[in-house]
């Protein structure tokens, strides 16, 4: 008996020890490793607090969080938007058997390279890209507008994906919502309109919630697609730490900042809590 | 005492990352060469008649800037690399961390090479030659010929006139661009201080505001090549010359203010296990064929530091090697600034990355 509650007791822990090693192995102590890198100087290895507080005086470089924050705020109303009408259309409008199709079409973006989408979009928007040819030619601006190379630039790129995303994400909430609400919404006396204003959409936010945390955490820590497409006219985060290791190596400088990146992730996340419903576990 | 935890702990993380990266290596074995390179020295038509004659295998890995190829080689282990291609400037900074093996002067043509690119400031450190320059060029003004006046590109003061605004594009590596600058305000790029800085900083903004776009190699390649920009400030051969043939309106100016000299160097691990192939290595690049092959290198052409380089007569047109003394003459050393000055020059940079 003692043995049969021992073994039901291990078994659990048995199970999600590779889980605990794999987290503890590539994120806990790389984690700790990255903490310590960003408390010495980099001549010398001495402790110093440096590292932080030049983020906090220098302008540069708050600003480069600023901007993080801002195109990162931008990307995920502008997905959510998107992203919304998209999937409730696939969940509602495209006949059952036509669904699945329809969402290998949406989610078609991810199977090309990330990178080699980011130039793409870089020749789309270039200044004899296809978009400036075709206002050009039809009179509608007299010379090429700049669209590569700015933060608009950027933004379509992210937003290009993260589409997909948070579609997929409102969709799969969207189907598991029982027709039963909207029915009795209905004998209540509620229209379309206020049944989707009252019931639909607060019952996919979770949805909506979970897609766009994802889109924030990947779009803050991008660094492909603002440096390809963004012309280095401004810098976010991701760049800023970069730069840091280039040339200079400065390596507990670069860990300052991904703390400091990480922070800002993990108040999203906790922000977002409510929603995303871990605490169910 | 939390220093000695601190090293411990470093050193168990060096370890475990020294582990992982000889998982990741490219299945090197004993007998193969590693090398730590750029892009240029990865083409095959280069390192293919070196792996033929001598049956090794050559297996690269690149890098980008001189701080990421020394993380990734504190991060292996001793002997894990056998050479490496670094900015001849940033030769003393593998010597201070006791990398690099000095290399038998009498075995390689050091006697050929240009006598301005020797760069024996950096390449020899305590009488001793650790590295040896292999390819150099110039961090000027690149252009497209057929739309801005080359007239125009023999002066610095075009990058900040309106004639040109919105039509530049600027390389985006802090060293040699921050050269450019100095040279515009009249300094000597070899004689920068801290009080240079808001001078350099001041003339950088104002090319930053007739500026399209500030882009890696790729990115202003590209920006040139497809019309994007007309002008690449900090472009050069390295830019022009291997889209000679596809694009031959690109070309490249030495102004009056004068350019910067890029130059990149091999050097040897004092760890390699394979010293003598790692020494034949070096004396393949630096042999007439193998300056032709890397000079002309599919990822970015430049000068070969050996003057004896056997480039044909269109290579050499393409790259204006004739014209090398007279550019030579005129040009400026990269900037090479103590590590506290480096710091500061990267944040100067990062202003003007952020300026609006």
């Amino acid at each position: 008996m003692g043995v049969t509650a021992n073994n039901s007791r291990a078994l659990p822990w048995a199970l999600v020890t590779p889980a605990l090693g794999w987290t503890l192995l590539f994120f806990v102590l790389p984690f700790l490793a990255m903490g310590l890198s960003s408390l010495t100087a980099h001549e010398g290895g001495s402790f110093t607090l440096a590292n932080y507080s030049q983020f906090l005086t220098d302008p540069s470089y708050w600003r480069a969080m600023v901007n993080s924050l801002e195109v990162t705020a931008i990307v995920t109303v502008i997905s959510v938007l998107l992203a919304y009408p998209f999937a409730w259309i696939l969940a509602e409008q495209v006949p059952e058997r036509w669904q699945r199709l329809a969402l290998m079409l949406a989610v078609l973006p991810f199977w090309t390279s990330y990178v080699v989408r980011s130039y793409s979009w870089l020749l789309v928007l270039s200044q004899n890209g296809v978009i400036n040819r075709a206002l050009t030619n039809l009179g509608l601006v007299a010379e090429p507008l700049q669209l590569a190379n700015t933060r608009f630039a950027t933004v379509t790129g992210f937003v290009h994906f993260f589409v997909m995303l948070l579609t997929l994400t409102i969709f799969a909430n969207l189907k598991q919502l029982s027709p039963s609400y909207r029915k009795a919404a209905a004998d209540l006396g509620a229209g379309p309109v206020r049944t989707f204003l009252h019931v639909v959409l607060p019952l996919t936010l979770p949805g909506i919630m979970v897609g766009a945390f994802l889109t924030f955490v990947l779009c803050i820590g991008d660094y492909i697609t603002p440096q390809i497409l963004g012309g280095n006219n401004e810098l976010l985060m991701p760049q800023l730490v970069m730069m840091q290791i280039g040339r200079r190596g400065d390596f507990p400088l670069a860990s300052a900042l991904s703390i400091i990146l990480m922070a800002v992730v993990t108040v999203a996340y906790l922000a977002c809590a409510r929603w995303l419903k871990i605490e169910r576990a | 005492m939390s220093s000695n935890l601190t090293c411990i702990l470093k050193s168990h993380l060096r370890a475990a990352t020294a582990a992982a990266a000889l998982l990741l290596a490219t299945g090197a074995q004993a007998a193969d060469l590693n090398a730590l390179i750029w892009c240029d020295h990865a083409d095959p038509a280069l390192l293919q008649p070196f792996e033929e004659a001598n049956g090794v295998k050559v297996n690269v890995k690149e890098f980008e800037g001189t701080g990421a190829g020394l993380a990734i080689v504190e991060q292996s282990q001793p002997g894990d690399w056998d050479v490496m291609v670094i900015d001849s400037i940033d030769i003393p900074r593998g010597v201070e961390k006791g990398l690099f093996e000095p290399l038998p002067e009498d075995k390689l043509p050091v006697a050929d090479l240009f006598p301005e690119v020797k760069m024996d400031g950096s390449t020899v450190v305590g009488g001793k030659r650790y590295g040896i320059t292999e390819k150099f060029g110039y961090n000027t003004i690149g252009y497209n010929k057929t739309k801005v006046d080359p007239a125009d590109m023999q002066s610095m003061a075009a990058l900040t006139g309106d004639k040109y605004k919105g039509k530049i594009a600027i390389y985006d590596y802090y060293l040699p661009v921050i050269g450019m600058a100095a040279l515009a305000i009249g300094k000597k790029t070899a004689e920068l201080t801290e009080a240079d800085l808001p001078a350099i900083k001041a003339e950088l903004l104002k090319m930053k505001a007739n500026a399209k776009l500030v882009g890696e190699v790729t990115a202003s390649q590209t920006a040139l090549a497809t019309g994007e920009v007309d002008i690449l400030v900090g472009g050069g051969e390295w830019v022009t010359a291997g889209l000679a043939k596809e694009n031959p309106a690109l070309d490249f100016s030495i102004p009056k203010e004068g350019a910067v000299l890029w130059s990149q160097s091999l050097a040897m691990f004092k760890d390699s296990e394979n010293k003598d192939m790692a020494l034949k290595f070096i004396q393949y690049i630096m042999s007439p064929e193998g300056q032709a092959r890397l000079a002309t290198s599919s990822c970015y052409w430049g000068m070969p530091a050996n003057s004896k380089a056997a480039l044909t007569d269109d290579q050499k047109k393409i790259l204006r090697f004739d014209e090398q003394p007279g550019f030579l003459a005129r040009a400026q050393s990269y900037p090479a600034p103590n590590a506290d000055l480096d710091k500061k020059m990267q944040d100067v940079w990062t202003e003007m990355l952020q300026a609006q």
